[in-house]
């Protein structure tokens, strides 16, 4: 008889995350490696996203025309990921398929091939794809954002990367980027599903343990200084709507701070839900900020969004300005909210009651093997799984003199950028 | 709903690839939905209830529709069912808004309604100790709605909004424009949240009517799937909804046929300032009832789906980098539906695409597929079933489809022998019957 969560490392540094569930013939993997947009100065923006798509371009033994075509004969669903801290690949499969995606992962780990025909037809695709992103003005406003929140820390650009380094980084800056990055000492290989979790851990022992190591990849290391003033900043964009995004320095996941906030979020704008995979969120109007500033028609919609991230990120609201209304109106009744939740501790009701629609939406994810996967490698990303295993009871921790100070610590206008875009009016016409 | 200021990236787009996942491991304990697991009841007054127990999480999923979609519009006031059906939520007999939205964020439930060309649909769900709260809620607001004047003035500014943004979105106003050009002078040509002029035509008491007159358990399908058991969910689905009636519903009218295009249309919308435009290029596709439906749903994995994205993905996107998505797919419902390929390029290349898009499909439809594709993505087809049916929400949309479509209880029983049913020939000769590489519609919205 196995235990249904086990971890091990082999002795070239990978560590394995197991976890058995038998509701489902199905069996997702996930193999992550602590390598993000974060670690690319200056002139490589975008770097770490490129390789992922090089990625499935093949290696000698499976070249690039075989393996969508091997994963998509055998029914699964297959992708990766690129985040600020990490990038992450993933197969979700019958589970009598499994093998194939675990000999692929430990395959292209080492032996992709990088063709330099391969990658200058990738580079336009990646272009391809930025265009398509600015193309949305969220997009290009959160792109300013970032840049202006950032001035030491490498969050500072955009994962897909500036447009600049897109056309001029080469293929060996790709193939260094991969050979320095991809290594099992610097991998987590996450698995969730139907199988029995000894003879998964042989299997991934017999195929990854004689992949070399290699020495510990370098990771920039700039503290964002303390901000010392609010920056403000303006894009302008087709269209007809006004968007104001709020972002205020927030704590890391791995911070304790990390749960009062996201207790404050849930309160100003509705809880937000841990599914990455196959279990939506739910609707937040009865949320401080929507009642105030939606119901009041100042805003037509309102979202808030903290990152979990390795280094301290963002928490970031973002406001659909009401046609009838002026960015500027929305934003001081918004900070009239916040002062509410800096002045007065809120209900333990109130808190109860956003602990209960967490659990809720816990439940939610638990639905989805690929999300249980999910989570299992991703919170080793800044955390550990027990970071996972926990969330609901530290939340439930959370306390309304907790809350507050959270409140006063992070949202004060001198921790925040507000950034708007101001349409230029009109559109397309037929 | 929560959205990321700063998403991941991925090599695969989200939109368009990835759809419906469909496999079989008949020796595995959860088996596929069929007539031993289905609970299948007519109530007195007309509602279907479907109800399938899950109890590996305590969570619930239902889903299902009402005969009142856009079809019944005036083109004057288009939108008029998509406004209605969400407006229900916004007041009733018992409840404000607020308290209607309390009840369900306070346990972390959600409900919602929005109305397409023949249904309105709803979707919820809660805690399986919540069902009977969300299917109050759920009765309250299609029985008794009030649509109070100050929230329906609230929700037309949103509204409006929501259709400012569609107006800047490439990707929607190219598939816009595209339902205009292959179903000119059908109602498939009206997209179903109307235009800002007719979302200002309407009135409160246009919302109300229309409710009054529409909105019945006549054609009412509902579909629970979760930690329930189903007879207890039919009885309760009985108390909520057992005992309404509306003995003025209409049928909904007929459709009429759709004019097959005579030679190819192409038509551009601009929107300026735009990075990137987007392409949609096809023709009028099979119905889901239609016998060809498997062969052509086989025949569009092959072209746009499989893999990355089938041919069409292999050609714009992996040989000549063109595109960060290019792929093709078939939209097949109650009526007619469309056969499409999207991609989006740089301004600059919408010529080039276009071009190589078309010779994909004229090469389709001379050679169609060799028997190593279809048997590719019939593998495919099967094997991705399961991974369909593991969430609630996969096993309501399998009971729903199932039910407007006349499918059988044993559908997804059989559908691993309907797969392997089709032939390289069939795919041929419906590849023939839909596409003309002559008689496409094309539609571009960008800055240029």
């Amino acid at each position: 008889m196995t235990s249904p969560f086990s971890q091990h490392t082999l002795s070239n540094g990978l560590k394995i995350l197991l976890k058995e569930i038998h509701t489902a013939p199905i069996i997702s993997a996930w193999i992550w490696y602590r390598v993000g947009s974060k670690d690319e100065p200056t002139g490589h923006t975008g770097l770490s996203h490129w390789v992922e798509h090089m990625q499935f371009k093949g290696t000698p033994q499976f070249p690039a025309s075989v393996l969508d075509k091997a994963i998509s004969r055998d029914g699964g669903m297959w992708n990766a990921f690129t985040y600020l801290d990490w990038t992450t690949y993933f197969e979700t499969m019958p589970a009598d398929k499994i093998d194939m995606a675990l000999r692929l992962e430990a395959d292209r780990m080492v032996n992709s091939l990088f063709d330099p025909k391969e990658t200058a037809s990738e580079r336009t695709v990646v272009i391809s794809e930025r265009e398509g992103n600015e193309n949305e003005p969220l997009f290009q406003l959160g792109e300013a954002i970032q840049q202006a929140a950032f001035r030491v820390h490498p969050y500072h650009h955009e994962i897909i990367g500036d447009l600049a380094d897109l056309r001029s980084m080469s293929r060996e800056d790709l193939y260094g980027h991969y050979q320095t990055h991809y290594r099992p000492n610097n991998a987590v290989m996450s698995v969730a599903g139907d199988f029995e979790s000894r003879a998964m851990f042989r299997r991934i022992r017999d195929l990854f343990e004689a992949l070399p190591a290699g020495p510990t990849p370098p990771r920039l290391d700039r503290p964002e200084p303390p901000a010392s003033g609010e920056h403000r900043l303006t894009i302008e964009g087709p269209g007809e709507t006004t968007y104001v995004q709020i972002c205020y320095h927030a704590p890391a996941g791995n911070e304790p701070d990390f749960f009062p906030m996201t207790v404050l979020d849930s309160l100003l704008a509705g809880p937000s839900s841990l599914n990455m995979f196959g279990g939506g969120g739910i609707s937040n109007k009865t949320s401080r900020l929507y009642r105030s500033l939606v119901e009041k028609e100042l805003a037509v919609a309102v979202n808030g969004n903290l990152s979990v991230t390795a280094d301290p990120f963002l928490y970031t609201l973002t406001l659909t300005v009401h046609p009838k209304h002026k960015a500027e109106e929305v934003l001081a009744a918004c900070d009239d909210e916040i002062r509410r939740i800096q002045d007065k501790p809120a209900g333990i009701k109130e808190i109860a009651r956003a602990i209960k629609q967490a659990r809720a939406l816990f439940a939610y994810g638990s639905e989805n093997i690929t999300n249980q996967a999910f989570w299992l490698g991703h919170a080793e990303m800044f955390a550990g799984y027990d970071w996972f295993l926990t969330y609901l009871d530290k939340l439930a921790a959370v306390t309304p003199a907790a809350l507050q100070k959270a409140a006063q610590t992070y949202l004060r206008p001198q921790n925040r950028v507000v950034g708007t875009y101001l349409p230029r009016g009109n559109g397309g016409s037929a | 709903m929560k959205r990321s200021s700063t998403q991941v990236r991925s090599r695969r787009p989200s939109a368009g690839t990835s759809r419906a996942r469909k496999a079989s491991n008949p020796n595995h304990k959860s088996a596929f939905p069929g007539p031993d697991d289905i609970t299948r009841t007519v109530l007195s007054n007309g509602i279907t209830v479907l109800a399938r127990a899950n109890f590996n999480s305590p969570s619930v999923i239902i889903g299902g529709y009402l005969q009142c979609g856009g079809l019944f519009d005036p083109d004057e006031k288009l939108g008029l069912a998509d406004f209605t059906a969400v407006a229900l939520m916004r007041g009733t007999a018992r409840r404000n808004t607020q308290q209607i939205f309390d009840a369900l964020e306070s346990v972390g439930a959600n409900l919602s309604l929005s109305a397409g060309v023949h249904t309105a649909g709803f979707t919820g769900r809660s805690l399986s100790e919540d069902l009977p709260l969300l299917l109050g809620i759920l009765a309250e607001t299609l029985r008794r709605p009030t649509f109070p004047l100050e929230q329906v003035e609230k929700l037309r500014a949103q509204l409006l909004t929501g259709l400012a943004i569609r107006a800047q979105d490439t990707a929607d106003m190219a598939s816009l424009t595209f339902d205009q050009i292959i179903y000119a002078k059908h109602p498939y040509a009206r997209p179903e949240d109307g235009w800002p002029e007719t979302i200002r035509a309407i009135s409160r008491d246009d919302l109300e009517a229309y409710h009054r007159r529409f909105y019945g358990p006549r054609g009412m399908i509902l579909a629970v799937a979760g930690a329930v058991e189903p007879r207890a969910a039919v009885a309760q689905v009985e108390k909520a909804l057992g005992d309404w009636q509306n003995a003025f519903q209409p049928e909904p009218p007929p459709l009429p046929p759709i004019t097959p295009l005579k030679a190819s249309v192409t038509r551009k919308v601009k929107i300026p300032g735009k990075s990137q435009s987007d392409i949609v290029i096809g023709s009028v596709g099979p119905t889901r009832k239609d016998v060809e439906f498997m062969a052509a749903s086989l025949g569009n994995s092959v072209l746009g789906q499989f893999g990355l994205a089938g041919r069409i993905g292999d050609v714009v996107r992996e040989k000549s980098g063109l595109a960060y998505y290019a792929y093709s797919s078939l939209n097949a419902g109650i009526g007619p539906g469309s056969w499409e390929v999207s991609a989006g390029v740089n301004p600059g290349n919408v010529a080039k695409a276009t071009d190589l898009i078309r010779k994909e499909i004229g090469r389709f439809i001379k050679k169609g597929v060799s028997a190593e594709e279809l048997a590719d993505s019939q593998s495919n087809f099967i094997g991705r079933l399961p991974l369909s049916l593991e969430s609630n929400a996969g096993v309501v949309n399998a009971l729903l489809n199932i039910e407007r479509f006349d499918l059988g209880l044993d559908y997804y029983r059989r559908y691993a022998d309907l797969v392997r049913a089709v032939s390289p020939q069939e795919v041929l000769a419906t590849a023939r019957k839909f596409l003309n590489p002559d008689r496409l519609a094309v539609a571009v919205a960008g800055p240029a």
